[in-house]
Parts: C-alpha cells; sequence; structure tokens
C-alpha cells in the first residue's frame, strides 16, 4: 500500500476543476491508456492579461496522478500562462505535502500536460511530442529529450529514479543501457549541483560566511577539480564577493570561466544567493 | 466500519481453532519436540498429528510431509533439489504466468546458473496448450514447475496429466499448490506428482509456515542442511506453533471442502454476475469454467486498478488489482499481460477471492458500491467517449 499523504487523498477523493471545458482555449494531452495513464486539460485564457481563468481535467490513472492533477489546476488559476509554466514537478508534490517516489512520475504527468496546454495555446507543436528526440524507453514511448530534461530538473543520479519520474526503464529493460548513457553525459552538469552540504542557515556571521564557503569549495567543488588535474583557493571574502584564484590545470584552462560561472552558482545555492565569484591573481 | 474481506488469495484470516490449537505452544508448552524428556517429547506427538491432518487433506502419507517456512521455501527447495539431484538434465519448463516465487528462481537459474528455462505460454483464457507442453518437455528436462492454480486469475493447470508426460521422459513434477490446497480435494497418491508446495496464511493459518508434499521414492537433497528434523529432509527446530496451527487448518479445510465448492462458488458467482450486470465493459479476465471456487478476477474497460482500490478501501472493502501503479513496477501484472488481456481493460483489473467467512450481505454490498465506483472513475476519465485521441486540438 502506498504511504499517500492527507493532501494527496483529500485530492483525490475530493478532485478540484474535473471535466471539461466547452470553449476551451487550449487542451493538453498526456500519456495513453496503452501506458496506464493520461491527463487531458483544458484551460481558458483571456486574450489580452493571458490570465488562466479557469482549467478541468480529465484524468485516467491511479490516486497520485489524479492528485497531481486536481492540485496543478488549482495551482495555476489566476496565474498567466507565464507564471504557470515556471511551475515544476517538484512544485505540484510540494502542493500535496510529497508523493512516494515512485510515484513522481504523476507529477512529471501534470507539468507536461500543462506545457502541452499552453504550447497549444500558442499555436506551437506539442513539447513531449512523442517524435521530439529520440525513442529510448519503447515500452512506455519516452524519448531522450524527455529524460534528459526531467534528469536535469530533478536532479536524477540512477535508472531507478529516472524510472520513477519518467517511467522509462520500468518495462522490459532493454533501454537501461541508453538511460545509463544519458546520464552519465549529464552526470557532469549535474555534478557541481549535487550537494552533501545541508541548508544554509539564514543569517550568518562574516566568519560563518567564510567557514560555509571553504566548506563548500573543499567538499563540493575542489574535488571534481582535482579529478581533472586542476585546483582552486579561497584568497578572501570583501562584502559579497568571493575571492579565489585558480590552481594546477585550471589556471590556464580557456573554460576557467565556465568554471567560475559553475562555482558562483554552488556557492549562490549553498551559502548565499548574494555571492559573486571573482577570479584574483594570487 | 466493519471490513469486508476479499482479498483471500494474498493472505487469509487465520481460523480461531487454529489460533486456539497454536496458543499453547506459544504460552506452556514450549518444548523442544527433540528433547528427551517428556515436557519436549510430548510435543513431537502433536506435530506428528498436525503431520497426519495435512497428510489426509493431501491424499498422502505423513512422512511424505516436509513442514517449511511457506510456500517460497518449499517452491525452492523442490525446484534445487530436483535440479542437484539431475546433474546431467540442464533444461526446466515452466509458465509464464507463475508466482514470483518460481518464476524469479526459474530467471535466475537462467542468468547466473546457466540452465534453459522454457517458457510456457497461455492463451487468452488463461489455459496452457498442451500440445506446447509436450513439445518442451524432453529427456534433458530436469524439472517441470508448473503451478495447480493462479494466483491471480485462479485458472487451474493440467498438472495430473503433465505429470505424466513429465515421468514418460524421466523429468520430476513440481507444482506450487499454494492456491489450490482447500479449495479443491486433491489425491496426490494416485499421481505422478513429485513435489508440491503449499502455504499455512493461504488456508487460514499464520504466515511463516508452509510444507513441501515429497512423493515417495523421489530423490531428493535438503535446501536447509542442519539437525535431523523432518527425517533428516530439513534442518532447524521446528515451528511448533505454526505446525500445529497448519495441521488444524488442514483439518477444518478437509470438512470445508464441500463449502468451497458449494457455498463460496455461489457468493463468487453471485459477485461475478452481480457486477457484469450493474457495469458496462466489463470482463472476466481467465476461464470461466476452469477456476478456483473462490476467485474472481474482473477487468473495467478505462479506468485504473489503483484508484478502484482506493475507492473500495473507503469503504472497508479489501481487493487487489493487477494494475501497474499497485505494484511498485510500470508494467500491469506479467499473468495478464501473458493472456493478452486488452489494454483497455489491464491497468483497471481487479481481483477479489473469497473465503468461507465471507457472507451474503458482504457480498451484495460490494455488488451495490461497484457501480457508483466505477462510474465515478469513468466520469473522470478522458477515455471511453468518442474524443480518445491523443492530439492538440485547438479551436
Ligand atoms: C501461487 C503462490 N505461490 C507461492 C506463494 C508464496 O508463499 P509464501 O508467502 O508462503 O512464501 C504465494 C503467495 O503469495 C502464491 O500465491
Amino acid at each position: 500500500m502506498w504511504e499517500y499523504t492527507e493532501k494527496v487523498k483529500d485530492h483525490f477523493f475530493n478532485p478540484r476543476n474535473v471535466g471539461s471545458l466547452e470553449d476551451a482555449d487550449a487542451i493538453g494531452e498526456v500519456g495513453s491508456l496503452a501506458c496506464g495513464d493520461a491527463l487531458k486539460l483544458y484551460l481558458k485564457i483571456d486574450p489580452d492579461s493571458h490570465k488562466i481563468l479557469d482549467a478541468r481535467f480529465q484524468t485516467f490513472g491511479c490516486g497520485s496522478a489524479v492528485a497531481s492533477s486536481s492540485a496543478m489546476t488549482e495551482m495555476i488559476k489566476g496565474k498567466t500562462v507565464d507564471e504557470a509554466l515556471a511551475i515544476t514537478n517538484q512544485d505540484i508534490a510540494d502542493y500535496l505535502g510529497g508523493l512516494p517516489k515512485q510515484k513522481m512520475h504523476c507529477s512529471v504527468m501534470g507539468k507536461d500536460a500543462l506545457e502541452a496546454a499552453i504550447a497549444c495555446y500558442r499555436g506551437e507543436p506539442a513539447p513531449k511530442d512523442h517524435l521530439d528526440g529520440e525513442l529510448v524507453c519503447e515500452c512506455f514511448g519516452v524519448t531522450d529529450k524527455h529524460i534528459r530534461e526531467v534528469a536535469l530538473e530533478n536532479r536524477l543520479n540512477n535508472i531507478e529514479e529516472v524510472t520513477n519520474f519518467t517511467k522509462a526503464g520500468g518495462g522490459c529493460g532493454l533501454c537501461h543501457d541508453k538511460i545509463e548513457k544519458i546520464l552519465e553525459e549529464i552526470r557532469g552538469q549535474l555534478k557541481l549541483r549535487q550537494s552533501t552540504v545541508d541548508v544554509p542557515p539564514k543569517e550568518m556571521t562574516n566568519i560563518q560566511k567564510i567557514a560555509r564557503i571553504q566548506e563548500v569549495i573543499d567538499k563540493e567543488i575542489r574535488p571534481s577539480l582535482q579529478k581533472d588535474g586542476g585546483d582552486m583557493e579561497l584568497i578572501d571574502l570583501d562584502g559579497s564577493h568571493v575571492k579565489i584564484a585558480f590552481r594546477g590545470l585550471c589556471s590556464s584552462c580557456p573554460s576557467s570561466a565556465l568554471t567560475k560561472a559553475g562555482i558562483e552558482s554552488k556557492l549562490k545555492e549553498l551559502v548565499h544567493p548574494d555571492l559573486v565569484v571573482e577570479e584574483v591573481m594570487a | 466500519m466493519k471490513m469486508i474481506y476479499l482479498d483471500n488469495n494474498a493472505t487469509s484470516q487465520v481460523a480461531p481453532e487454529a489460533l486456539d490449537a497454536m496458543m499453547p505452544f506459544l504460552t506452556d508448552r514450549y518444548g523442544n519436540p527433540s528433547s528427551m524428556h517428556f515436557f519436549g517429547g510430548s510435543v513431537a506427538r502433536d506435530v506428528a498429528v498436525a503431520r497426519e491432518n495435512l497428510a489426509d487433506l493431501l491424499g498422502v502419507s505423513p512422512t511424505e510431509i516436509i513442514f517449511t517456512s511457506g510456500g517460497t521455501e518449499s517452491d525452492s527447495t523442490a525446484i534445487l533439489s530436483a535440479l542437484a539431484t539431475s546433474p546431467e538434465r540442464r533444461e526446466i519448463v515452466t509458465t509464464r504466468v507463475e508466482h514470483p516465487a518460481v518464476l524469479n528462481l526459474c530467471k535466475h537459474l537462467a542468468r547466473f546458473k546457466g540452465y534453459t528455462v522454457k517458457w510456457l505460454s497461455v492463451d487468452k483464457e488463461g489455459n496452457l496448450n498442451l500440445d506446447e507442453v509436450n513439445g518442451a518437455i524432453s529427456t534433458h528436462t530436469a524439472v517441470v514447475s508448473i503451478m495447480w492454480a493462479n494466483n491471480e486469475t485462479g485458472v487451474i493447470f493440467p498438472v495430473e496429466k503433465i505429470a505424466e508426460i513429465a515421468a514418460e521422459r524421466g523429468a520430476l513434477m513440481h507444482t506450487d499448490g499454494v492456491q489450490i490446497v482447500g479449495k479443491i480435494p486433491l489425491k496426490l497418491k494416485n499421481t505422478a506428482i513429485n513435489f508440491l508446495a503449499l502455504s499455512g496464511h493461504k488456508l487460514h493459518s499464520a504466515k511463516g509456515i508452509g510444507a513441501l508434499y515429497l512423493k515417495k521414492g523421489t530423490r531428493f537433497q535438503p535446501f536447509m542442511i542442519g539437525g535431523h528434523q523432518e527425517y533428516d529432509r530439513r534442518g532447524g527446530t521446528e515451528n511448533v506453533p505454526g505446525i500445529v496451527g497448519l495441521g488444524k487448518a488442514a483439518e477444518l479445510a478437509a470438512k470445508g471442502l464441500d463449502q468451497e465448492r458449494t457455498r463460496v462458488k455461489a457468493l463468487r458467482d453471485r459477485l461475478q454476475a452481480g457486477i457484469l450486470n450493474s457495469v458496462q465493459f466489463a470482463r472476466v479476465n481467465g476461464s470461466l469454467e476452469n477456476r478456483l471456487p473462490n476467485t474472481l478476477n474482473i477487468g473495467f474497460e478505462f479506468v485504473e486498478g489503483e484508484s478502484i482500490l482506493l475507492k473500495l478501501d473507503e469503504l472497508g472493502i479489501c481487493a487487489s488489482s493487477g494494475s501497474a501503479c499497485t505494484s511498485g513496477s510500470l508494467e500491469p501484472s506479467h499473468v495478464l499481460r501473458a493472456m493478452g488481456v486488452p489494454f483497455t481493460s489491464v491497468h483497471g483489473s481487479i481481483r477479489f477471492s473469497l473465503s468461507r467467512y465471507n457472507t451474503a450481505e458482504e457480498i451484495d454490498f460490494v455488488i451495490q458500491q461497484m457501480p457508483v465506483i466505477i462510474e465515478s472513475l469513468r466520469a473522470m476519465s478522458p477515455f471511453g467517449r468518442d474524443n480518445t485521441s491523443i492530439a492538440c486540438t485547438v479551436q
């Protein structure tokens, strides 16, 4: 039996916004009967403000699929199309107080239907069209593009997680090698984003800030630099300016600008969003 | 809210009589049956009675019974023993619809031990093709392992006939009898079956106890190696409370066999007819005739099984589903897929499995609720109307 939160159960037993809209301005459909879940989303959109005036859904699927659909329609009503597009599948799961990890694909389905409906509204092709990208998982019709997007957005690490979020690889298993390859490709991009450092406290003294920056650099950044023969050092902290120097191969590496951007985003995320990284000669 | 338990193929209520029989062995009579003193030794007498009762239910001799920890251990013991005692034979014949206790063991043996597994298919009613069975069993076959009754659909296989084919070719015959024991009268003595696995918790006794029938004269190698218990065929101090409870449950099952065939079957048939009469687009999965008297597997088109189970659960009704979403894997039941159940209804398949403890009132309540549940889910579903296409449809 799945451990569903009270919120999931509430949205399953009392789903909000079920049904269709006769005069919908956009319709988004994802999934199929064969796959075991499907969602059809109807939107009424104000042509001037692009605000979503009304949203309805029809869902075929398990408890968390229905709950995710219901939650998503509640979340987007009153938002502009652009604001709605900023909602992630994690936001949908969070709204429901979390989903069992094997059910995360239900929240992805909610997000996909929303993207499809808005693309439809804008006269663009449906973004998660089966033809978009190379078909990886034949059992569930999942493309490499879709796997890559969801894996990056949700920082997925292994095949099991990819299956939980996209269903890819959950059938015959023949595509596991292909999924592993995609994961390897994006692992480099994910490496700098993966974290072993805990969430930063809200208020920090300068000393605490420096200590934390040093910790993040030592734990999260230097190991991957050292693997490629490079290294770095923290020189100083001036207000929100983090001064660093590259060492080893990094100091002559043409992509150090990229590395610097990576370090900055890591420090912004794990220490303080105002931090700016500056390379100094020292 | 009163619970209505219709999931007896998953596990069953311990019969109050079996519990009463077990209690002394969980309290005062904790002796070890192998001990030399009366306190322990007298317990051996109760174990012997349990063995006799179980042997009677199967129509075999008490010395042909080995108590184990359950269905899974019995399946592993039988198959591994058959392979170990026929080293020159490297093939296993089994079906695509076995319980994981057999299915995954055979996959493991193929993958890591180099055995060739011949996977028999089933037709859309869940029946085997005897010509295919006949063609698969050869003088290279070490063991034929075919379940007697399927846990999901209740479909019964002709294992007595298959055992004869196996015997002709010198192969050993094992059957997973977990679902059939206690539901259909058996007389194993008159068959060519070498091994039969059974499990206590499916026939109103405790979990973690089961037995393996081992036909006299069958070559055998133990799975659990240790002390001299179970005539040197399974080491380990006996699960005395479990064994005594299973013995009692076997005695009750033998008395209740007529009831299964009459009252339980009548309730099942009433449930089936009641649902089919009131719910459109529903179909029974599995052969109508060739089926356990307690099992009903029914597919509802355009709805998903987990949603149905959640709605049933809210009403206190326990059932199970072959849908992908309930299992944690993403694929619907391997049994229903092997039968080629159409994809429109495979995800919406529900299994009701009854027992002698169910009543007509319970069944009527379910019959009354089912159309309400299915209608409410269909009203939410994008399918089942005329617009089943998946496309961008801008006005
Ligand atoms: C057909 C069948 N075989 C084997 C088993 C496993 O039995 P146990 O749970 O006692 O190991 C079951 C029970 O789930 C079953 O239905």
